[in-house]
């Protein structure tokens, strides 16, 4: 293992999405620059896997998706959090930090 | 919500896939362009950018696939492609598609139509609620020849109190009132009923209450309930309908209840409902009159029903007495069993046999369809026969092409049954509109969705069956290369090879189309044979009958009745072009009138047996010619006979050779109904007449003057009687008209019913069989068509394909009508095989037509004779037709097409 591991955990795209777009509105390459940023570099997002979890998102009503022109006058389609989408993120993020409580005790009981 | 916008987004990107892969190939590029403008940004140069967004991003055509792939759609775009190219090739072949719709569209729709029948009449429940408990309490009587014995009320009293297996019990009797004082005098139909009736039945009253045992009180007050259809009619629904008075033959009736609209009971017009009142302290033992209906109690099986009422059969006779003239002894010769027969079962009565006979016979159509349809999708699979290979050589696996050679088929079936379901529809309409068949529930029978379910699964059956022959003939794993290269080298064996299962098909077909035919033969042949019964009376189209019914409220005094009726008959008889008229209380054919023994004088046999039953009918004088019939010997009744009461009486020919050998014999002995009543002298025998239909045996009967001194158990005179009319007019508006006219010069009150010509009861008698043939013949007609069609394109194919040696044959001289003959014979070789097998098939299957054929065996060989040779020219033709274009064959072109094919065939 030269390379440290850069991938998303398995299942959790959806909510890092959903997370990114609660701060604001934005474009895929957007979505994943800024995962990639706040990360500090530990996930690096794959860019099929980021559009067709878009779709899906974009499918399943908790997000609206527009083409509009960008700041530097380039076509993009940007992806907004509907309200169906915020409540979705609460009930991940809950569910997230419940499990990952439970994997910290675990990993921190001893012997 | 999200499911929705799930189907609405998949839906939207398969009905318009290109805009949907531009938007996502659109974000991609806009993704990748936004990546390396941000590298860009950073400082790197164009040649690292590219370098860098290939290692982070990948591809775009890698990233528009994986995107692409999302989605429920993907899973169904195959199917969907493949169905579209099936569609493009059945509308690129518009005549091929056509013949096969049309081929299905009618086996489709005359199956579903049929089973439609076959729904309405035999498989729907009854409507009423656990119809399987109802059960008809019928009798029989061996010991005096009566299969069908009726319910006494002697047996429905002892019933109702010993039985242990009926949760209900109900006695009932159809019957016409004449009802007066509403508006026009009016006869009314509906039934005398017990008052558990209705309970029997589990209905519930839509107004006010259902009758109680109050009600069959003799004494008590007269009550009666109507019918939905009578009360909207007669009283607009008005709820105030309760309680009031109707006059019903004279007597006051007070409503008590309505009947639901839904309410209906085996196909009786009902109007009215009354309580059956019986005097229980009269009731003798012998005193069949009604119709018993019954409701088993959960769990009773109908045997443990038949042993139960086997025990109160022993019972009866000690709880009520014996019938003045009659010895107990009778009671006990008659063998009186009993004979409970699910209400269903009476209902539906024997067209269950017709109609199943119609189902077998369209189904045999349908599958002679079925195989005119694989015969030419076995042409299409040929034709394509190059292209399947190749692609199979390609890699195209065996179960696509398969797969997609079915849903061609079955796209086909489909299309069929869509066609063949809006044909049943109309077949139905016209169906119900002219109640061609005389069926039972006949009102019931729609395109439900059962009948839909129906026409779809056979739809796609069809489809699937037809689909299969080619795909086991054409789609073999791994015969593909070696097929495509038999192709090319176009070897004669193959192509026989490939002609085996067009053969055979052709073989099938008409087989199937010789079991048809001989099947309507022998309907045509039974519909002769009816035909050409003498009914025993003539003139029918000449003869007009009604029915006129005296309440003994109008007239009281018998006398005056029969002065009333003799004023009408004489008034009728008035009208211009009035030949004869005669009165008479139930026409020929119609089954009507009672049915009870008869002793003549010196044939007494033991005493106290029962003799021989015959059916009782009440005439007038001239009865025998206005009906058209023949006195055989002796003379006809006179009205001073008949006003005098005179002890006479005429009898039919069949019954007096039975007893006397000769009918000149009858004249003057003498018979009576019972040990103690007068004997009647027999002035003369008329000519036996059909009653129980055409199809049934002549009755022996015994006329009885309209008045006499009480007879039997009939009353002394007859109220409801039938006016036969004989005029060329009959049938006519203004005739019925002038009638009208005479009865009422002589009582305003009295309603003309039932009016009909003595044809139209003839032809009804004959509905049933006249419908069966007509049906029958068109499917062998059809199948004959689609048998004939078959043949003709195997052999046409069969001349296309040897068109090279046909040429080489003409150009070494072989004469024209040797290859016009080869092409026969090959025909006729395949009809000959079908025919034989069909014919063998027939044998054995026409045996299930039995119940409806008469005096017609199953093997008639006139039959079987006539379908041979009809298939046998017919088969000739089909082949000389096409054969008749290999003998005009131009040796020397079929020779070049030949050649031309030579530098194709070495390329391969």
């Amino acid at each position: 293992m030269g390379q440290p591991n850069t991938d998303v955990i398995q299942g959790t795209l959806d909510m890092l999405i959903l997370k990114t777009l609660s701060l604001e509105s934005m474009h895929g390459f957007g979505i994943a620059r800024r995962i990639e940023q706040i990360s500090r570099g530990v996930f690096k997002v794959n860019p099929g896997s980021l559009l067709t979890a878009l779709q899906r998102l974009e499918r399943s009503g908790w997000l609206d998706a527009e083409w509009c022109r960008t700041e530097n006058a380039r076509r993009a389609k940007v992806y907004k959090l509907t309200r169906a989408g915020k409540k979705q993120l609460e009930s991940e993020t809950a569910d997230w930090s419940r499990r990952t409580a439970a994997i910290a005790r675990l990993l921190k009981a001893e012997g | 919500m999200s499911l929705w916008r799930q189907l609405v987004r998949g839906l939207r990107t398969l009905v318009n896939r290109k805009a949907a892969e531009q938007d996502i190939a659109d974000e991609v590029e806009s993704y990748l362009e936004h990546a390396a403008a941000s590298l860009v940004a950073r400082g790197f140069s164009p040649d690292e950018v590219r370098r860098m967004a290939r290692l982070e991003c990948g591809n775009a055509a890698g990233i528009r696939e994986q995107v692409r792939s999302y989605g429920w759609e993907n899973a169904a775009a195959a199917p969907i492609s493949d169905l579209r190219y099936a569609v493009l090739r059945l509308r690129a072949n518009p005549g091929f598609s056509a013949v096969s719709v049309l081929a299905l569209a009618l086996g489709i729709g005359a199956s579903t139509a049929i089973f439609s029948l076959i729904d309405g009449v035999l498989l729907k429940p009854l409507p009423y609620p656990d119809p399987e408990r109802l059960v008809a309490l019928w009798h029989t009587a061996p010991g005096i020849h009566i299969k069908d014995l009726n319910l006494a009320a002697s047996l429905y009293f002892t019933y109702s109190d010993e039985n242990r297996v009926f949760q209900d019990i109900g006695m009932w009797q159809s019957g016409a009132w004449s009802v007066t004082g509403l508006a026009e005098p009016e006869e009314v139909p509906g039934l005398s009923v017990t008052n558990r009736f209705l309970y029997v039945l589990d209905t519930q009253p839509a107004l006010g209450r259902r009758f109680t045992a109050s009600d069959d009180d003799p004494g008590g007050e007269r009550t009666m309930m109507i019918s939905d259809g009578y009360w909207k009619s007669r009283f607009g629904g008005n709820p105030s309908a309760l309680g009031r008075s109707i006059v019903l033959n004279g007597n006051a009736h007070t409503v008590i209840g309505v009947l639901p609209p839904s309410f209906q009971f085996l196909d009786r017009r009902i109007s009215v409902l009354l309580p059956l009142r019986f005097n229980r302290a009269e009731v003798r033992l012998f005193s069949f009159c009604c119709q018993g209906i019954a409701r088993l109690k959960p769990g009773v099986t109908l045997a443990q029903a038949n042993t139960d009422l086997g025990r109160m059969l022993l019972m009866a006779p000690t709880k009520f007495p014996i019938n003045p003239g009659f010895s107990l002894a009778q009671y006990t010769d008659a063998r009186i069993a009993p004979n409970p027969r699910p209400l269903q079962d009476v209902l539906v009565g024997d067209i269950g046999g017709t109609l199943w006979v119609l189902m077998g016979t369209v189904g045999i159509v349908l599958l002679i369809a079925c195989a005119n349809v694989a015969n030419l999708l076995l042409v299409r699979a040929d034709g394509r026969r190059q292209e399947l290979a190749i692609r199979a050589a390609l890699g195209a696996g065996w179960r696509r092409i398969a797969r997609e050679l079915l849903l061609e088929s079955m796209l086909l079936g489909i299309a069929g049954g869509v066609f063949g379901l809006a044909l049943a529809y109309g077949a139905l309409r016209a169906l119900v509109a002219f109640d061609l068949p005389n069926l039972p529930r006949i009102h019931e029978i729609s395109v439900n969705p059962a009948v839909v379910a129906f026409a779809l699964g056979v739809s796609l059956a069809v489809g699937f069956l037809s689909g299969l022959i080619p795909v086991f003939k054409y789609v073999r794993p791994n015969l593909y290369l070696s097929h495509a290269l038999a192709g090319a080298r176009r070897g004669s064996s193959h192509s026989k090879e490939r002609h085996r299962a067009r053969s055979l098909l052709v073989v099938v077909q008409v087989a199937l189309a010789s079991v048809l035919l001989v099947g309507s033969g022998l309907m045509i042949r039974t519909f002769q044979a009816l035909r050409h019964v003498d009914p025993g009376f003539s003139g029918a189209p000449e003869v007009e009958t009604m029915r006129i019914f005296i309440p003994q409220s109008q007239v009281r005094k018998p006398e005056r009745t029969l002065r009333m009726q003799e004023d009408i008959l004489h008034r009728i008889e008035a009208i211009p072009g009035v030949s004869m008229v005669a009165i008479t209380n139930g026409v020929p054919l119609e089954g009507c009138c009672s049915n009870n023994p008869v002793h003549a004088e010196g044939q007494e046999s033991r005493e106290g047996s029962i003799p021989p039953i015959r059916r009782f009918k009440f005439v007038s004088p001239g009865y025998v010619s206005a009906v058209g019939s023949r006195l055989i010997a002796g003379r006809e009744l006179t009205w001073a006979e008949l006003y005098n009461q005179a002890p006479v009486a005429l009898i039919s020919e069949n019954m007096a050779r039975e007893i006397w050998r000769d009918p000149r014999a009858a004249i003057g002995k003498r018979i009576r109904t019972s040990f103690n009543s007068d004997w009647r002298e027999v002035i003369g025998v008329i000519a036996d007449l059909r009653d129980d239909g055409v199809d049934g045996k002549a009755p022996t009967i015994v006329y009885w003057p309209l008045w006499q001194k009480a007879v039997g158990t009939a009353s002394a005179v007859t109220r409801t009687v039938v006016y036969v009319i004989r005029t060329p007019r009959a049938g006519s508006t203004e005739l019925r008209q002038e009638i009208q006219r005479a009865v009422v010069g002589v009582n305003p009150s009295l309603p003309v019913t039932d009016v009909k010509t003595l044809q139209s009861v003839y032809d009804r008698s004959l509905a049933r069989v006249s419908f069966t043939v007509v049906l029958l013949a068109i499917a062998g007609g059809m199948a004959l068509l689609l048998g004939v069609v078959g043949i003709y394109g195997v052999i046409s194919y069969s001349v296309s394909q040897r068109t090279r040696e046909i040429g080489i044959r003409i150009a070494l001289g072989a004469p024209l009508r040797e290859v016009t003959g080869l092409f026969v014979h090959q025909g006729l070789i395949l009809s000959g095989m079908g025919a034989i097998c069909g014919l063998l098939a027939a044998v054995a299957l026409t045996r299930l037509m039995k119940s409806i054929l008469f005096e017609v065996s199953p093997a008639d060989p006139l039959t079987y004779v006539v379908v041979s040779s009809g298939l046998i020219l017919a088969a000739t033709l089909a082949s000389y037709l096409p054969a008749r274009r290999a003998s005009r064959v131009e040796p020397t072109e079929a020779l070049r097409a030949e050649i031309d094919r030579f530098p194709a065939a070495r390329a391969c």
